[in-house]
């Protein structure tokens, strides 16, 4: 039997594990990295929306494209990446048995990342083992990997980031969503995500959950109900959708069962079973490392941070940096990664309702019950502006880390300072010129352009469009509010694409100047 | 289910060789190195096999070969992952009963 | 640890429940009713029950089912879930053919 020896076996190769290897092999090290799937770059791939945060989180850029600047530096550095590689055991003394092609091969590390990342949880209810019943990550595989929709009509079941961004990626790969039901009573993730399905005239049922899928051989239909304080479906509030696929995304639980298996301390904590590390992802086992969603699930951004730290870990750990260097290095990560776990949904708001802004505005309840700001609590935020000529209006109503708009902004028109979380304001002192630049760099799609009066009675709302067909100049069509239902009829007057809105068109329609602030979506 | 030709954010999908292969005795077509189970999909299969227990239909759960629901016997070997096995040229599918491709043996 | 003895008397005898026909464990079909039931025989560890009824045992080894059989014996038993003693993780962690793990190490056809 042979054994091969490495400085480093990274378990995995998503953001968090090639972000590891990357940084350990720039200070000297040789990775290899083993993942079971047949591409590397984990979830990212799947991930077609620009992402939040700010310049050093790779903000406004979308999850591929970050997936293959990673894959481009890991080959720049020189990692070692082997694919349908399924690591199958890990001990104690950092030996990993992995399954490659028909055989079981030996390798030992002198130190080991695990960066397994998650696996969906489920949730059980009557006929859901029927053929049409998939995982949310399953349909954004089938649909922005292997390019086939996943169903023409879909219920989701989560109202948290992954059922809304999912339900959003449905409709652009051209599927209906009849329905978007959470058992929680209100929206769990980003208000700005549930915004943009709403728009598009998804009904929102929050405290509502699946009584049964319905269907012989596959689903061909879905109830829900209306649950109770005790969470049950109360009687006589069920509601029937025709559908020939259910959606269920009811979040994430970290897959740890390697560390376990290898011996390292771990902890039954609410978010799952998680090993107990360092903020460097040191584990109880000297060597044994563990970085992104396998412990404790966050977002990509974090777990590419995470990643980074435990290569400089790492790089420590084996004498490649000095306690010194590597302390420079975590201050820069450290820093990073702090600025990304604040906000409404930070880490440490989980679970919490938050009823007020930073700023001390009230959040929308409406967004959170319904998924929509509704027209009379919209005015109350910093980036709602009423102004004469042509002006943002930023309806971010929620404090999360981002603030791709305000470099966007070539006038300086938009203000958010030196805390990302905080509300951007709108500056009516300087001159909006239109350029639309920050309508698409906006990840959450909650920014417009408004302008009055550009004829008797008519004003334009320019908005984010990402749909095909792309309408043209001269079509006619409904304006959809909020809600996504109709407000009044609209004319296209402009739709721009540059390569600088990377695929965020910008579509510009005429509606009545009283219908300016309620208007939008355009629906052909 | 219907394939996505051209996506607003993806761009139009690369072309790709199309391939042959049978599904249950019948001759089905796809493309090389997608797999099997999107090419089903794509000739509108749901259930790919039957559970040896209850003899329930199962079909694409997770899509990424955690779940193993969407097994099915391929070229005579049966319990493969079709959603994660690239399609070939000449490949013989069929749905799975139990752990076999005959409904009788279930 | 819980006191079997102590917690069999506390949560009283089983009774059916009309959702005890649904799948949890979708790869061995083990129902609700068949995990509620177990727990009523004694059966209070994630371990165990696998042993007992093969719930995560088959192919996706509890990949899909773990949190849902936890969940279900800790209604049963009226603890949070985090009190449920989990099963112990070995190898081979992903399913894999007897064949090729007979042939680790190189003489299984010798």
């Amino acid at each position: 039997m042979k054994i091969e020896r490495y400085d480093m076996i990274v378990i995995g190769a998503g953001p968090a594990g090639l972000s590891a290897a990357i940084e350990a092999a720039k200070h000297g090290m040789k990775p290899i990295v083993f993942d079971e799937n047949a591409r590397p770059g984990g979830q990212l791939f799947k991930q077609i929306h620009k992402f939040f945060g700010s310049k050093e989180h790779k903000a406004k850029i979308r999850g591929f494209k970050i997936g293959e600047e990673l894959l481009a530096e890991a080959e720049e550095y020189g990692v070692k990446v082997v694919l349908n590689a399924t690591v199958v055991g890990l001990y104690p003394e950092k030996e990993v048995t992995v399954k490659i092609g028909d055989e079981v091969k030996h390798y030992k590390g002198d130190s080991v990342l695990v960066a397994t990342g998650a696996s969906e949880n489920m949730v059980n209810f009557k006929g859901w083992t029927l053929p049409g019943v998939i995982g949310a990550g399953a349909a954004q595989t089938m649909m922005n990997l292997h390019h086939i929709k996943p169903g023409n009509r879909v219920l989701m079941l989560g109202s948290g980031n992954v059922g809304l961004v999912v339900s959003f990626q449905l409709l652009q790969a051209g599927c209906e969503v009849v329905a978007l039901a959470d058992a929680a009573p209100r929206v769990g993730g980003y208000g700005v995500h549930a915004a943009k399905v709403a728009r598009c005239g998804v009904p929102f049922y929050l405290s509502h959950t699946i009584v049964e899928a319905e269907g012989e051989d596959h689903v061909t239909g879905v109830t829900i109900g209306q649950v109770g304080p005790d969470w049950k479906v109360i009687p006589g509030t069920e509601k029937h959708f025709d559908v020939d696929t259910i959606c269920l995304a009811v979040g994430l639980s970290p897959m740890a069962q390697l560390l376990k298996q290898a011996g390292v301390e771990m902890a039954d904590t609410k978010g799952g079973h998680v090993p107990v590390c360092e903020e460097d992802g040191a584990t109880s086992v000297p060597g044994i490392y563990a970085a992104g969603d396998v412990s404790g699930i966050e977002e990509a951004s974090s777990a590419m941070i995470e990643g980074r730290m435990s290569g400089v870990a790492i790089a420590c750990y084996l004498g490649y940096l000095t306690e010194e260097e590597k302390a420079k290095r975590m201050e820069e990560l450290e820093a990073a990664l702090d600025t990304l776990r604040q906000g409404m949904f930070a880490p440490k708001n989980r679970g919490k309702l938050v009823e007020k802004t930073e700023e001390g505005i009230d959040v929308s309840m409406n967004l959170l019950e319904k998924g929509y700001v509704a027209d009379t609590e919209i005015e109350r935020y910093p980036g709602v502006t009423s102004q004469k000529g042509i002006h943002p209006v930023i309806e971010c109503t929620q404090n999360i880390p981002c603030n791709p708009c305000q470099d966007a902004c070539p006038k300086g028109c938009i203000r958010i300072g030196k805390n990302i979380t905080s509300l951007p304001v709108v500056d009516t002192e300087h001159e909006c010129i239109g350029c639309g630049m920050c309508v698409a760099s906006c990840s959450g799609q909650a920014i417009f352009l408004v302008q009055e009066d550009v004829e008797p009675g008519f004003g334009e709302v320019t908005l984010p469009y990402e749909f095909l067909p792309l309408p043209k100049t001269g079509d006619i069509g409904k304006a959809l509010g909020r809600d996504g239902k109709e407000v009044c009829e609209a004319v296209v007057t402009k739709v721009r694409t540059a390569p600088a809105f990377d695929h965020t068109n910008l579509l510009t329609m005429k509606v009545p100047n009283d219908m300016l602030m309620k208007a939008r979506f355009f629906q052909a | 289910m219907e394939r996505i030709q051209n996506h607003p954010i993806l761009g139009e999908t690369p072309e790709r060789r199309q391939v042959t292969f049978t599904y249950d005795g019948k001759t089905l077509t796809g493309y090389e190195g997608e797999p099997i189970a999107t090419a089903l999909k794509a000739a509108g299969v749901m259930a790919h096999r039957y559970t040896a227990k209850k003899h329930e239909p199962r079909g694409v759960f997770c899509a990424i070969g955690r779940c193993t629901d969407c097994v099915m016997v391929v070229n005579d070997k049966p319990n493969v992952r079709t959603c994660i096995t690239p399609l070939e040229e000449g490949m013989k599918v069929q749905t799975q009963y139990g752990v076999s491709p005959s409904k009788e043996e279930m | 640890m819980i006191d079997v003895q102590e917690k069999l008397k506390e949560i009283g005898p089983y009774v059916e429940m009309p959702d005890d026909d649904m799948l949890v464990c979708r790869c061995e079909e083990v129902t609700k009713g068949e995990i509620r039931k177990a727990v009523h025989e004694g059966i209070f560890t994630i371990e165990e029950m696998r042993r007992y009824l093969r719930s995560g045992m088959g192919l996706c080894q509890g990949q899909t089912c773990g949190k849902l059989v936890k969940g279900i014996m800790a209604g049963e038993l009226k603890v949070p879930p985090t009190e449920i003693a989990p099963a112990s993780s070995r190898a081979p962690m992903r399913p894999i053919e007897m064949e090729i793990l007979a042939e680790d190490g190189g003489v299984a056809h010798e």
